[in-house]
């Protein structure tokens, strides 16, 4: 089975969880973005606390989780936003 | 259009110079403000992390998106990144149109989907401790 590069970016609370700001990573071919994430989440345990509010990007556009990964993308991990100032 | 992420002090003036058209009868500044207390906790500072790419991008759609429902002349976006001091301005948000009322809907309304799909994040820090504030999930369509 072969691999395809990626390189993950990590932000905000995330970033704290991993100790980096990004991971140059080998993945199985046909790997989707969901996929590395749960990958992920068994290196990096508390990540998994983001399951269900998390959004998924790729070469810096959403994607769904089950999108498949090729040789070169820049996948990053969402969670909830909150930029400006104040609530919502 | 103008759509800037930096760590540097938000100065509303060239913005507000960019989005001024001869055919814009007004223009609506909106100022995000570093305010000193949240949800009953007294905060010292805040800390903005971006995707800083995807971040322009997104604030670009926004800002297409806007154009597209009023008839706006220019809008600027601007987000601040790094640590900022109580009182400093954190987004700007500059819109001129022909009439006031296009003007402030569309500044509202890019206001709300900047902290709906925007990857722009905020640390709160308190006296005792520390906390990146998450929004409302949002299902991109």
């Amino acid at each position: 089975m072969g691999f395809v590069k990626a390189r993950v970016r990590f932000f905000a609370a995330l970033r704290e969880m991993v100790g980096t700001r990004e991971l140059n990573l080998e993945v199985a071919d046909g790997q989707t973005v969901g996929g590395l994430y749960r990958e992920l989440c068994s290196r990096f345990p508390r990540l998994g606390d983001y399951n269900s509010t998390l959004l998924y990007s790729v070469n810096a556009e959403y994607v769904s989780p089950d999108h498949t990964l090729r040789d070169g993308d820049e996948v990053a991990f969402i969670p909830p936003v909150s930029g400006g100032s104040g609530a919502r | 259009m103008l759509v800037e992420i930096s760590p540097e002090p938000l100065d509303p003036t060239p913005y507000l110079q960019h989005v001024r058209q001869d055919e814009s009868g007004a223009v609506v500044l909106f100022l995000g403000v570093v305010r000193n207390n949240n949800l009953g906790r007294r905060v010292l500072y805040l800390e903005y992390d971006a995707y800083p790419e995807m971040a322009e991008r997104k604030l670009r759609e926004v800002a297409e998106d806007a154009r597209a429902r009023w008839p706006i002349t220019d809008v600027a976006i601007a987000h601040r990144t790094g640590r900022l001091e109580i009182g400093e301005t954190s987004l700007l948000v500059a819109v001129s149109s022909p009439h006031r009322h296009d003007a402030f809907a569309a500044c509202h309304h890019i206001v709300n989907r900047i902290k709906e799909v925007v990857p722009i994040w905020k640390k709160e820090v308190w006296e005792d401790g520390e906390a990146w504030i998450e929004g409302e999930p949002v299902r991109e369509k």
